[in-house]
């Protein structure tokens, strides 16, 4: 097991309890797509993982977090990065007024094999020949999707074992967002790289996980591979907003019962 | 002629100091949008450590400028410890109250240990007359101004190619950002105070050689303002720009106009129009948004 998390407690600013009791698995080399509704602690799982609770003033109180056998809740974010993890941040994040290629060398700031990084930012411009052809461009006046493909060529230059992803589909148009997810998985197969993927598409993350979680007020309700998940009446009529005869959801009939969330109870 | 000669050469020793102490404003401003109020209070203090030295203990010149900006730096690290850190998350206005703070904190120890009378400094740096057409000027003056040029390139390279000048960079854009890529942000700060505490006891020790120590010396920090102002915060290039022209504007200013005292507040009158017409000064970056 590549990363394990058993049983954690996150608190904001020693009162606010977040995550309750969250537990999940990651295996090397797989895509695991994290799910859930807004609120329900996906992005401050991933906080917890890669160090980054502490300037917001939060902790892991209770639990661990095990990355390949050792612990490391609590610990310095520049150290956690040091240690094989790469978060790559909501909202995408780039440092507006480096150039591409600047922010693409901050990717590397952990690294002690300097003279590679040269031959690794080729390597990204081979994922993402756009960012070539921007590689003197101050970052901030990208366009999101650019600013996405930077974000995420920023974390491969790390040379990271897991990658995060939290919401890379967030504000991009629908084209743009099919590339990127095509090169998560081509990154996760060509180069071996682990992946966890926080999204709100569940449709998408479904699509391309080896296996997937959903959260809910701050635990795991629900996991299992992909496609049972998919046929799982809740998940189809909460995530995928299907219908249990598998029709779109009309709103003319909305009157009808609501299901109940019966993890809830 | 000679007279605007003379004036010019003046005006850009002048901002040859102001540069150096601009740098360190810049630098801690670059990193971590900090306005340090203490800026003039560091120079002070360089220059009363180097009194210190050369004048009270007799050390030479060379070994006692190396021990004055390494307890410099140590400054600088010794604040990024006890007073910033505490700080980090709390709005970006209390850090800069605390330097406020600090401030009057660095210029009460100076006059605890060494009183409030000026001191002759025992110069070290030339200052033989040197004649360019037929204007006269100190060597030290000159060297003033080759050190500040020196600084300039060193600072940058430094920002543009070495990897913790790029990080610095980053940390100024999105500290949390920094942090996910993973640049220890307290580290930088230390960086960042330390430099900006160096190049400060520089100048410091560079007034003290052409004048003298006196407590007064930190009023060099209120002139560096519009000087910041007006160059961009967070530009090296314009810190250096902007202190040769506020300090030629100040010497023609008390040249040409009158009895001089006009030279006391052409600065100031400069920072206000500026800050008018283009607040992020010459070359400061503007707030990138895209829409």
């Amino acid at each position: 097991m590549m990363l394990s998390l058993n049983n954690i407690e996150v608190i904001y600013d020693d009162v606010i309890l977040v995550l309750k009791g969250m537990s999940m698995q990651v295996d090397e080399g797989q895509i695991v797509a994290l799910l859930g509704a807004n609120g329900a602690g996906k992005s401050t799982t991933l906080k917890a993982i890669s160090g980054l609770l502490k300037p917001e003033d939060g902790e892991v109180t209770d639990g661990e977090i095990l990355f390949m056998g050792e612990p490391i809740h609590n610990e310095e974010a520049s150290k956690i990065v040091r240690k094989g993890i790469f978060q790559v941040m909501e909202g995408r994040r780039v440092f507006e007024h480096l150039t591409v290629e600047e922010n693409l060398k901050t990717g590397a700031y952990t690294r002690k094999d300097r003279k590679h990084i040269g031959r690794d930012i080729d390597m990204v411009y081979d994922y993402f020949p756009r960012l070539k052809e921007r590689r003197k461009q101050v970052a901030g006046y990208l366009s999101g999707g650019e600013q996405q493909m930077l974000a995420i060529g920023r974390a491969l230059m790390a040379t990271p074992k897991l990658m995060m992803l939290d919401e890379p589909s967030l504000g991009l148009a629908p084209l743009l967002v099919k590339e990127i997810f095509n090169i998560i998985q081509r990154i996760n197969k060509e180069r071996g790289v682990t992946i966890l993927l926080v999204e709100q598409n569940a449709r998408l993350a479904l699509g391309i996980a080896d296996y997937a979680y959903i959260m809910e007020s701050g635990r795991i309700v629900l996991e299992g591979e992909p496609a049972a998940l998919a046929d799982n009446p809740d998940v189809r009529e909460f995530y995928l907003g299907l219908t249990e005869v598998g029709k779109r959801k009309s709103y003319r009939e909305v009157k009808h019962y609501k299901r109940r969330k019966r993890w809830l109870s | 002629m000679d007279k605007f000669l003379q004036l010019t050469l003046t005006g850009l020793t002048s901002g040859a100091v102001y540069a150096l102490v601009a740098l360190g404003f810049v630098l801690i401003y670059k990193s971590s949008d900090v306005i340090n109020f203490a800026q003039g209070e560091f120079l002070l203090i360089g220059a009363y450590l180097a009194y210190f030295f050369l004048g009270q203990l007799g050390v030479h010149w060379s070994i006692g400028v190396i021990l004055t900006l390494i307890l410099a730096a140590a400054m600088g690290v010794v604040i990024e410890r006890l007073v910033l850190r505490p700080l980090i998350g709390e709005p970006i206005i209390s850090v800069i109250m605390v330097t406020i703070g600090l401030a009057s904190l660095l210029k009460a120890i100076v006059g605890g240990i060494w009183g409030t009378n000026p001191q002759i400094f025992p110069a070290f740096i030339p200052k033989q007359e040197v004649h360019i057409v037929n204007a006269v000027v100190t060597a030290d003056k000159l060297w003033a101004i080759v050190i500040a040029l020196i600084f300039l390139v060193i600072f940058t390279l430094f920002f543009r190619y070495n990897k913790e000048g790029v990080a610095m960079r980053a940390v100024a854009d999105d500290q949390q950002a920094a942090l996910s890529v993973g640049i220890s942000v307290q580290k930088i700060f230390a960086w960042a105070w330390s430099i900006a505490a160096i190049t400060a006891a520089v100048a410091g020790i560079i007034v003290a050689n052409v004048l003298e120590v006196s407590p007064n010396l930190s009023g060099v920090g209120l002139h560096v303002f519009p000087v910041v102002i007006l160059g961009g915060l967070d530009s090296i290039p314009g810190a250096l720009i902007g202190a040769a022209i506020i300090g030629l504007l100040e010497a023609y200013a008390g040249g040409y106009v009158g009895d001089g005292s006009l030279a006391q507040v052409i600065s100031y009158i400069v920072l206000v129009i500026i800050l008018m017409i283009r607040p992020y000064g010459l070359f400061g970056k503007e707030i990138i948004e895209r829409v």
